[in-house]
């Protein structure tokens, strides 16, 4: 078997070597199947590290710098965020929250690096109505494929972390992609090549999830006692982590979603409504060939004609 | 007396066989237009519904363009829609006498339209039907605006436009099914058609189906000559 591509060294390849993630690796795509991959790779994750995050942007440039993109200047209105949202050029956000601890009165400056979580059951992917729009990898990379992507923006209502956007320009939709292209290769993504603190780390979801759990063994012994991971079980769990120091209210990081899940709107969309619309068209359909079976056709006879005639002669 | 019944343009032309003007020439353009742009929409709208029918959207010429055109299509149903209600919602309002009607509901389905009481220019059931239509393309156009997303992106929160995206499917099989039947009843009335073609019905057809139309027709003498025979 064919190593897994995937990357968590300091010193990943130089030399150039044949993308080792492609169609074969497919899981999920959306509004098609796929058949059962014949490899399963080595699941993979990045984990955010948010304690140690200095907010420096340092991973907004490399994504920039990566993804090539252009995100507009905009007007500083006297918020950290630069730009203040995520955009179609724009696939990962630092967010920045002053919380005041009502344990200590300290205030505490929560700086969330946001994007796409990488969902292992991803809501964009249910919802997409285009086939091959939007697929997921065995190592657990959620992608959009731009060529096969309509614009609709059903992936917005999809997703429990509102992080898709569709561009303007070319009217498909874009976040981030775990830099795939790169895992491809043996690198790690971008943002954590990028990271100066090492808040941005890349490995098997296994690797991460042992480095988290030291770094929230830390994080306790220094008094942060609902320090954990967040990797919320409601999306079968996410190829994005963040290691929270206040993993008991994730809300407070500019809003991330304390128990994220696929809406029951978008499951009933996407679930019993197509079934409840086919049949329902189905019967309508249906029921007029077999009334038309059961009773032919109503004709106007001669009898009515006459009658009518009558009628007219009659009054006029 | 449901002097609501006829419209302006509704004129015997006596004659063997009789018959009567239904639908102006204006009022069968503004339908046509209707209907054209409902199965236009039903078409691009199937193919996001699901994923079998997706192949539709090479009729618009490929998935984004269906995805760009089915809300202007909506637009162009809408103002045509509009243009169908004003024209019909009087003869359209319930009366008293249709719940008799609707008792005969039953013999009507049958085919025994004989035992079913005189109706005017729309019975019960085209009613009901003509304000279901009405309800469900309100329905649709909020709904369509608040998942246009590229238009009025901000005017909706995400919560709301899954809620807008469900109805709108819901309300879209409804209008679908509505109008399978709408279409099945205008076959199988046979003589039918012609009101949105020709725009005339016969005498016979009105004597049989709307007698009461005809009837107060008849009464205002409501008349035109004969159209002169080819010569």
């Amino acid at each position: 078997m064919e190593p897994s591509p995937r990357t968590a060294t300091s010193n990943p390849p130089v030399a150039a070597v044949p993308a080792n993630l492609g169609e074969r690796d497919l899981v999920r795509r959306s509004a098609s199947s796929v058949p059962s991959p014949e490899r399963q790779l080595e699941p993979v994750a990045k984990l955010i590290d948010v304690s140690k995050c200095i907010g420096c942007k340092a991973c907004q440039s490399a994504c920039i710098e990566w993804n090539d993109t252009n995100p507009a200047i905009e007007t500083n209105v006297g918020l950290y965020e630069n730009p203040h949202d995520l955009t179609p050029d724009m696939f990962t956000l630092m967010r920045f929250a002053e919380w005041e601890n009502p344990q200590t009165g300290n205030l505490e400056w929560l700086i969330r690096k946001d994007g796409c979580m990488h969902c292992a059951d991803p809501g964009c992917l249910k919802a997409c109505p285009a086939p091959g729009a939007i697929v997921q990898y065995s190592n657990g990379i959620v992608d959009f494929i731009h060529e096969n992507c309509i614009g609709c923006g059903y992936c917005i209502k999809g997703c429990p972390f509102n992080i898709p956007r569709i561009s303007k320009v070319d009217h498909t939709a874009y976040k981030c992609t775990l830099c795939s292209d790169r895992v491809a290769v043996g690198q790690g993504p971008a943002c954590a090549k990028a990271c100066p603190t090492h808040a941005i780390t890349f490995g098997t979801k296994e690797d991460m999830k042992k480095l988290a759990d030291s770094r929230i063994e830390d994080l306790k012994s220094r008094g942060f006692e609902n320090a954990g991971l967040y990797d919320p079980p409601g999306v079968g769990g996410t190829h994005v982590m963040y290691v929270l120091h206040h993993n008991d209210q994730p809300e407070i990081y500019s809003g991330l979603p304390k128990d994220p899940r696929v809406s029951p709107v978008v499951n009933a969309w996407k679930g019993v409504a197509k079934y409840i619309g086919f049949a329902a068209m189905g019967l309508a359909a249906a029921a007029g060939v077999l009334h038309s079976a059961l009773t032919g056709p109503n004709r106007v006879t001669r009898e009515d004609e006459e009658k009518a005639e009558d009628l007219v002669k009659e009054k006029t | 007396m449901a002097t609501t019944s006829i419209e302006k343009e509704d004129a015997i032309h006596p004659g063997k066989p009789v018959v009567v003007d239904r639908y102006n020439l204006a009022a069968r353009i503004n339908h046509w237009i209707t209907a054209l742009s409902l199965i236009l929409l039903a078409l691009s709208g199937l193919a996001f519904f699901h994923p079998s029918l997706f192949f539709l959207t090479g009729l618009f010429g490929g998935g984004q363009e269906a995805r760009a055109f089915h809300p202007w299509i909506g637009v162009l149903l809408f103002f045509s829609f509009t243009g169908l209600f004003i024209r019909f919602w009087r003869a359209n309002l319930p009366e008293k006498a249709d719940r008799q009607w609707l008792a005969h509901a039953g013999d009507m389905i049958k085919g025994d339209e004989e035992k079913v009481p005189e109706v005017g220019r729309y019975n019960p059931i085209q009613k009901v039907n003509f304000w279901l239509m009405s309800l469900l393309i309100v329905a649709l156009i909020i709904t369509g605006i608040a998942i246009w997303d590229q238009y009025f992106y901000d005017w909706t929160t995400i919560p709301q436009k899954r809620v807008a995206v469900l109805l709108h499917s819901l309300a879209a099989v409804a209008l679908i099914c509505i109008w399978i039947l709408h279409v099945y009843a205008a076959i199988w009335a046979r003589g039918t058609l012609r009101a949105m073609t020709r725009g005339s019905v016969t005498g016979g057809w009105a004597w049989r189906h709307h007698r009461l139309w005809l009837k107060e027709l008849a009464d205002r003498h409501r008349t035109k000559k004969p159209a002169a025979p080819a010569e």
